[in-house]
């Protein structure tokens, strides 16, 4: 059960003259159900590829794509995700925000708002249910997209780069939250980040992306998380000697591809 | 010693030759702004005295000029006589009609065909930017008749639908159904990929996306072009009113001027002037109710 993505390829066709893109190639991977998988690797190895991929958003060249046994044929509530940025809809409110999920499914006014509610107290945000969303800074901003798509109650959590756009120590705070909303919901999370101390920090498994074509290059299983939640300090944990070594040997393998590239 | 002295005399001359001093500069280089704006916004600033300081200068010059007997009152007359004008015909009408009606006539014209104008042109540009089957269909005849003038088809919808209230609401329909069309059809594109794609990942379905998160994107750009085209319905009145009318700013200016009434001319242009800018205040104060957020996402 869970997420299965089997041999997934994805090549853009040839177009002004430019030859036809490897996007990604023979893509395995699993995520079962409670899994936090972090995609991570240089710019244009496919992560986005991927969770377009794994979000409906595009169809794989070959290959397929199973959510609990089934094909994944379109974008679902099932999948829902979160963006970087410029995803809220700042005509709603923050509770408006939240609830806009299930108001698309259909779900009655009293209903989602009662649901909403919960979200909107758990990400932290509660007291500001009326407030416009731009008046937000961007680290609330961010709670109000995670606590939107986690109102779908998704089988798994796409998250495309969530705290790309936070300042250092908001996104500390952030990754922290993240975490403990995970463990509290028991979602699957698939999560992509350029920051490999936050890879490290987030995840339970490591996909490392190298481009040309886009591939699963490098896979770890990671104890970090699990180390966060059981009320070990985050800082002594990024700071302790294990997570340094692997720090520095994943950043190794990322540099190797960038200057590949260059 | 005088080494000196002169080395510091040539670098003086250097920059009184130097085009990037003085006066020149002072308006060329970048100034540090004043504490709540921000550096480099091109234009920002108060314009409201500088507004008035404009109006009542000109208002000013056009006195002085009467008032000197520069110009025959009946080329120029002085604003002492349009205001004089205004309350005669405020009091007696204007060819036997009262002023208000034909204010209320050519403001129903314009409004009437404006309002039509919104209900066929934002469905059609929003069906434009959503279906390139309708954008394909729909973009040659609007592209092509748009930049004609008003003036120019009039004759044709004379031909076509009579002398009547038809003709002329048509024609200034036409002159706001495009940008009106063109207005909602660019609104389309303001939606963010990512508000679409996620409400596409919450389980929306097409329509929904149209009607929950493009349809209210689009709404900035709609509301502006509503105003543009309510400015076009304005300025075509006149061009509407040419043929076959008896009441009507349009026509009160037309036939004033036939029978050189200066004076009725000018009042009449300041009254459609008036009226059209008091709709765009009207406007403007309805888009910050509605969309508050233009432009802070």
């Amino acid at each position: 059960m869970g997420l299965n993505i089997k041999s997934a390829s994805v090549v853009f066709p040839a177009a002004e003259g430019r030859p036809p893109v490897e996007a990604l190639r023979g893509i395995d991977l699993a995520i079962a159900e409670g899994d936090f998988v972090v995609a991570l690797g240089a710019s244009g190895c496919g992560k986005s590829t991927l969770l377009n991929l794994i979000a409906g958003f595009l169809a794989p060249s070959s290959g397929e794509i199973l959510l609990d046994g089934r094909p994944v044929t379109g974008p679902g509530a099932d999948r829902s995700v979160v963006f970087q940025k410029h995803a809220l809809l700042p005509w709603l409110n923050v509770i408006e925000n939240v609830a806009f999920g299930l108001k698309m499914q259909g779900v009655a006014e009293a209903k989602r708002l009662a649901i909403a509610e919960d979200f909107v107290k758990l990400l932290g945000l509660d007291g500001f249910q009326k407030s416009p969303v731009y008046r937000l800074s961007g680290g609330m901003q961010q709670r109000v997209g995670i606590a939107r798509a986690l109102t779908c109650d998704p089988k798994v959590l796409l998250m495309d780069e969530p705290l790309g756009a936070l300042d250092a120590l908001t996104r500390e705070k952030a990754q922290e939250l993240i975490l403990r909303i995970w463990n509290d919901t028991g979602k699957s999370v698939f999560f992509i980040t350029h920051s490999v101390e936050e890879a490290l920090f987030m995840g339970t498994k490591l996909i490392v992306m190298s481009p040309r074509p886009g591939r699963i290059s490098h896979r770890f299983d990671l104890p970090f998380s699990r180390r966060v939640l059981a009320g070990e300090p985050a800082r002594q944990i990024k700071a302790s000697p294990e997570f340094i070594r692997l720090r520095e040997e994943v950043l190794g393998i990322i540099f190797a591809d960038e200057e590949e590239a260059a | 010693m005088i080494e000196t002295v002169k080395h510091s005399t040539s670098v003086a001359e250097k920059a009184r030759i130097n085009p990037r001093s003085g006066v020149f500069a002072w308006f060329a280089r970048g100034r540090p702004t004043k504490p709540g704006e921000t550096y480099g916004v091109p234009g920002q600033g108060d314009t409201m005295w500088l507004s008035v300081v404009s109006i009542l200068f000109l208002l000013f010059v056009w006195w002085a000029i009467t008032a000197l007997g520069l110009v025959k009152p009946l080329f120029v007359p002085s604003p002492q006589a349009i205001v004089a004008k205004f309350v005669d015909v405020w009091q007696n009408g204007f060819t036997n009609t009262s002023f208000l009606e034909h204010v209320a006539v050519s403001t129903a014209r314009v409004f009437g065909a404006f309002l039509l104008a919104c209900a066929v042109g934002i469905p059609l540009g929003l069906a434009m930017g959503m279906s390139p089957v309708m954008r394909g269909l729909f973009d040659p005849p609007i592209e092509f008749y748009r930049p004609i003038p008003p003036l120019a088809y009039l004759p044709l919808m004379i031909i076509w639908f009579g002398i009547g209230e038809t003709s002329k609401v048509l024609l200034i329909f036409l002159s706001v159904f495009a940008p009106v069309a063109l207005g909602a059809r660019a609104g389309v594109r303001s939606a963010a990929i990512e508000q679409i794609h996620a409400a596409y990942s919450f389980g929306a379905s097409r329509w929904q996306v149209m009607r929950h998160v493009i349809l209210p994107s689009a709404l900035p750009e709609i509301l502006t072009a509503m105003r543009v085209g309510v400015g076009f319905g304005w300025t075509t009145l006149v061009a509407a009113e040419m043929v076959a009318a008896t009441k009507g700013l349009g026509y009160m200016v037309l036939s004033a001027s036939q029978f050189l009434q200066t004076p009725t001319v000018i009042m009449g242009i300041i009254v459609i002037a008036a009226i059209a800018y008091a709709f765009d205040l009207l406007m403007r104060w309805i888009e910050r109710k509605v969309i508050p957020w233009k432009g802070k996402m």
